[in-house]
């Protein structure tokens, strides 16, 4: 499991492994990009803001790619957003993670038919690791798909290469 | 303050034959259709005249009237030829308080209208999005180019009724 319950010896030592406390760190700071595209990130923003406080997550927005290791995709993916979104994931330092926000970016929502802009799906462009359904989905649902990615996050190894 | 029967009538006596005819018995609010290409000229004269001071474009908007010759292959994919684009605009006096709607119709097949942008500013992207969702061009625009569809769209114009959406763009499958 996490990395305060491992037993404490004496006042100021905590005994883990190291894999434990690097994914602990990790998954305490995932540094968001600043990256809205529809309604769903009003819901985002909402998550950010001092109700529901992503920040007590270490989730912060950071304005350039480099310096995130995660992207939510929070709304409409349109076919001429679509190349754009490509070019700022790979433009992310590794690890890095991708949290799918609300039906249109989890399979094209209510676009799927007669959507000629639309791309049907995020995952069509880049990997995604966590889909958080919902049109939109509310901030609790949001924060739930953070803590779903923090779990993929702590069972993740330094050796083994992560899928 | 005028009604739309007494600027068709300034209108026709100014211009004549470019002004083709006055719909009144409609639904919606009376319309003027005009002749395309001497759009630019009429509008000019409804936005500067004295008794008229068109001063604001309150909407601009391409229509697909579907009224040509509809044939479907046997993948049912519809296809019109011939028939008419139209563009419609929504003028309003603001000092003056009267109101006017105007129609303009050109071959689907090479749909040109002379622009207004230079008469009322707004009009520019109006324009753009009429030509790239209906494919109307606007003769004399400053920068007609796709203005919401990626610039290098070639499916054609996705709000035209025969319109077909691409298997792929730029290597992302399209349909669902």
């Amino acid at each position: 499991m996490g990395l305060l319950d491992k037993q404490f010896n004496d006042e100021n030592i905590v005994i883990t492994k190291v894999g434990d406390l690097l994914n602990w760190a990790r998954l305490s700071s995932l540094w968001q990009m600043s990256f809205g595209l529809a309604c769903c990130a009003i819901e985002m923003m909402a998550t950010s803001a001092s109700h529901y406080d992503f920040d007590r997550f270490g989730v912060i927005p950071r304005p350039s790619p480099r310096q995130c290791d995660a992207i939510i995709i929070s709304g409409t993916v349109t076919l001429k957003m679509a190349i754009r979104i490509k070019r700022l994931y790979e433009q992310m330092p590794d690890p890095k993670y991708v949290i799918s926000m609300g039906s249109c970016s989890n399979c094209g929502g209510p676009y799927w038919e007669h959507g000629y802009h639309v791309l049907k799906g995020v995952d069509r462009v880049i990997p995604v690791d966590v889909y958080v359904p919902g049109c939109p989905p509310r901030p609790e649902a949001l924060l739930e798909g953070l803590l779903k990615l923090q779990e993929k996050i702590r069972n993740e190894s330094l050796v083994k290469k992560s899928a | 303050m005028k009604n739309t029967e007494e600027i068709f009538n300034l209108l026709k006596e100014k211009f004549g034959e470019a002004i083709i005819e006055l719909k009144a018995d409609q639904p919606v609010e009376a319309f003027i259709t005009v002749n395309p290409l001497e759009l630019d000229k009429i509008c000019k004269y409804l936005a500067e005249t004295d008794e008229l001071k068109f001063d604001s474009l309150m909407n601009l908007s391409g229509v697909d009237e579907a009224n040509g010759e509809s044939t479907k292959d046997e993948e049912g994919n519809l296809t019109i030829t011939g028939g008419t684009l139209s563009v419609f605009y929504h003028l309003e006096s603001t000092s003056l308080k009267h109101k006017l709607t105007l129609k303009v119709s050109a071959p689907r097949e090479n749909a040109e209208v002379t622009s207004v942008s230079e008469i009322w500013k707004c009009a520019d992207w109006h324009e753009r999005e009429a030509y790239d969702l209906i494919g109307i061009k606007f003769l004399n625009h400053p920068d007609l180019r796709r203005i919401l569809m990626p610039y290098d769209w070639e499916a054609g114009h996705p709000l035209q009724k025969d319109y077909r959406n691409p298997e792929y763009y730029q290597g992302m499958k399209v349909p669902y």
